[in-house]
């Protein structure tokens, strides 16, 4: 952005008494966030003894065994696996169904276009909690209750509003003379869409992709109202039923809350650019 | 690419007639799928919450036993719900006082690039995309009165560790705590990009003109930044009416459902017991608060953008 004009800062800077108390409170601030972190950490490596005595500080003897167990157990893995096969469905249904829904209110003009827009956008309006019982029961008619598209399916559902939304702000942002020089030589629109739309929207589908992914990753209500079968729970489920069984071995749990928040920070380092753009996306200009 | 070879040679007229049923093609094959999936999911179902509200029925077979009104009149009636809401409005009232504030003033220290400002920005945007049930669990333990983090430091003094969430009186406060922690980082970063898109020569004119910091605040950054700060109101609010992850695993609700959200209440009266009439008329209630909410927002306060 404009990092090039930055001649007046917003704050103060330099060596000044301003400058000093900025320092303080953004250290107490990073204090606040990070302890409770850090923590967790490395109490999954501390004994439950060492932990009572010491819970902020290094652990006395270092116990790998914790993290060890449970990087060797089934349950781990499985409930990353069902979180990972959940997520990915729900990002790569989302994408398609969204991206074209996108297309087609981004390029073509009908009848009734903005009214269709205006019913999909209601979906911003309210959380998937209001209407939970009933969905329920749709899902159990339909025969889904306790599989994993009884999961995808709502979640898709409940994450198109946003998604088609920023694709199609991308997708007319595209310069119109493409369609048009496509269209006189002949191309049809499907055909636009699969080799010049697509392909040119890798930037937009990556952030979409990614925010889909996170909140499909985190999600709770939807996993616990729908599946019965512990083999089906994706992680925040089998987070609380593994605390339900160690419910004071502290150091077990947090060795297995690391361990299961450690792929999306992983996500984080690596993707942060597209989460914090998604994430904030809708924001910047309504 | 097959209609090429029709088209290149055809009339103007007739490849606007293949452009026209291309176009009715693409509407045909790229629509429905969104609109089947979220009339099916999102839409009927609040319709359907509207119709079951009316019936007293536990989800086997089909609703018989119309009681009209009476869900929303034992929705109102319990005690339990009217916690829910007003521990809602607290949320609300707790992201206007101290989360935007808190917001805006790292954002000012961090809208500048200087040695550490971008992985501070990183640091604290970080819990927001930590899971709320993760994070409500690293919560639970920091509250845990035995082995937590708070139970050490009043150690340190002496002193007897409260047991925050185990108490009616403050397991909504430490819940309040765990919210400003997990979602301040992103109002920050909606400042820090409203911050970055801002014309800084008025600012520069201002100090030369001898304006003080707070005055340029005051008078200049603040004005400037309403539309982001209506939009961190609006996120704040919307948050609040769907909060639920965070509750489960720090109090379930409890103690003597202390802390419930409207959606904490729904999910353990409604969800939990199979009572779909009386979970459909939470659900409705909800529903109506969120739409009553969106539409007045936006006219009075959003309608410029």
């Amino acid at each position: 952005m404009s990092e090039s004009t930055q001649t007046v800062p917003f704050t103060e800077d330099g060596f000044g008494q301003a400058a000093f108390f900025k320092g303080l409170f953004l250290l107490a601030m990073f204090l606040f966030v990070t302890t409770p972190l850090v923590a967790t950490l490395l109490g999954g490596l501390k004994s439950l003894g060492d932990l009572r005595v010491n819970p902020f500080g290094l652990p006395s003897v270092w116990e790998w065994e914790n993290y060890a167990s449970i990087l060797g157990s089934k349950r781990y893995w499985q409930l990353l696996g069902n979180s990972l096969i959940i997520s990915t469905l729900t990002v790569i249904l989302t994408l398609i169904v969204a991206s074209m829904a996108a297309f087609v209110f981004a390029h073509i003009t009908f009848f009734g276009r903005d009214m269709l827009l205006n019913y999909l956008t209601m979906g911003l309006l309210f959380p998937a909690a209001t209407a939970i019982l009933p969905m329920f029961i749709k899902v159990r008619d339909l025969g889904l209750l306790d599989t994993y598209f009884g999961v995808v399916l709502p979640q898709v559902a409940f994450a198109l509003a946003m998604s088609i939304l920023l694709l199609r702000r991308f997708f007319k942002d595209l310069p119109d003379e493409l369609l048009e020089a496509a269209l006189v030589d002949g191309c049809s629109y499907i055909n636009f869409f699969r080799y010049v739309t697509l392909p040119l929207s890798r930037p937009i589908l990556a952030t979409v992709g990614t925010i889909t992914f996170v909140h499909s990753w985190n999600s709770y209500l939807i996993p616990l109202v729908m599946l019965n079968s512990d083999s089906l729970y994706p992680w925040p489920l089998g987070i609380m039923v593994y605390q339900g069984e160690y419910s004071t071995e502290w150091h077990l749990i947090l060795a297995f809350i690391t361990l299961t928040i450690l792929p999306t920070v992983v996500l984080f380092l690596f993707a942060q650019k597209h989460i914090v753009a998604g994430l904030t996306a809708g924001a910047v200009k309504g | 690419m097959s209609a090429s070879s029709v088209s290149t040679l055809s009339a103007p007229g007739r490849r606007r007639r293949a452009a026209d049923s291309g176009k009715l093609a693409a509407i045909l094959l790229f629509l429905p799928p969104a609109l089947l999936l979220f009339t099916l999911f999102v839409i009927m179902p609040v319709g359907e919450a509207a119709w079951y509200s009316g019936f007293n029925w536990n989800g086997f077979g089909t609703p018989k036993n119309w009681i009209g009104l009476d869900n929303y009149r034992f929705v109102f009636d319990n005690k339990a719900f009217g916690t829910a809401f007003k521990n809602n409005l607290l949320i609300i009232v707790t992201s206007l006082l101290v989360q935007l504030p808190l917001a805006l003033t790292l954002a000012l220290m961090l809208a500048d690039r200087f040695r550490g400002a971008v992985a501070l920005r990183m640091v604290f945007f970080l819990p927001y995309i930590l899971a709320e049930i993760a994070t409500g669990l690293i919560f639970s333990f920091v509250y845990d009165g035995d082995y937590g983090l708070l139970a050490a430091i009043y150690r340190q003094f002496g002193a007897e560790a409260p047991h925050l969430l185990a108490s009616p009186q403050t397991s909504f406060l430490a819940i309040l705590i765990v919210v400003v922690w997990k979602y301040f980082g992103f109002h920050m970063m909606l400042f820090i990009a409203a911050l970055q898109g801002m014309d800084r020569n008025m600012v520069e004119a201002a100090r030369i003109d001898g304006a003080s910091r707070w005055q340029v605040l005051r008078y200049i950054i603040i004005p400037t930044l309403y539309p982001t700060i209506r939009l961190s109101v609006f996120f704040a609010v919307v948050g609040s009416l769907q909060l639920f992850d965070l509750v489960m695993p720090l109090t379930r609700g409890g103690p003597a459902d202390s802390s419930h959200t409207m959606v904490s209440f729904l999910y353990n009266f409604g969800v939990t017991r199979m009572r779909v009439g009386f979970g459909s008329a939470v659900g409705v209630i909800l529903f109506l608060i969120c739409v009553t909410f969106a539409f007045t927002y936006k006219r009075w306060f959003m309608r410029h953008e």
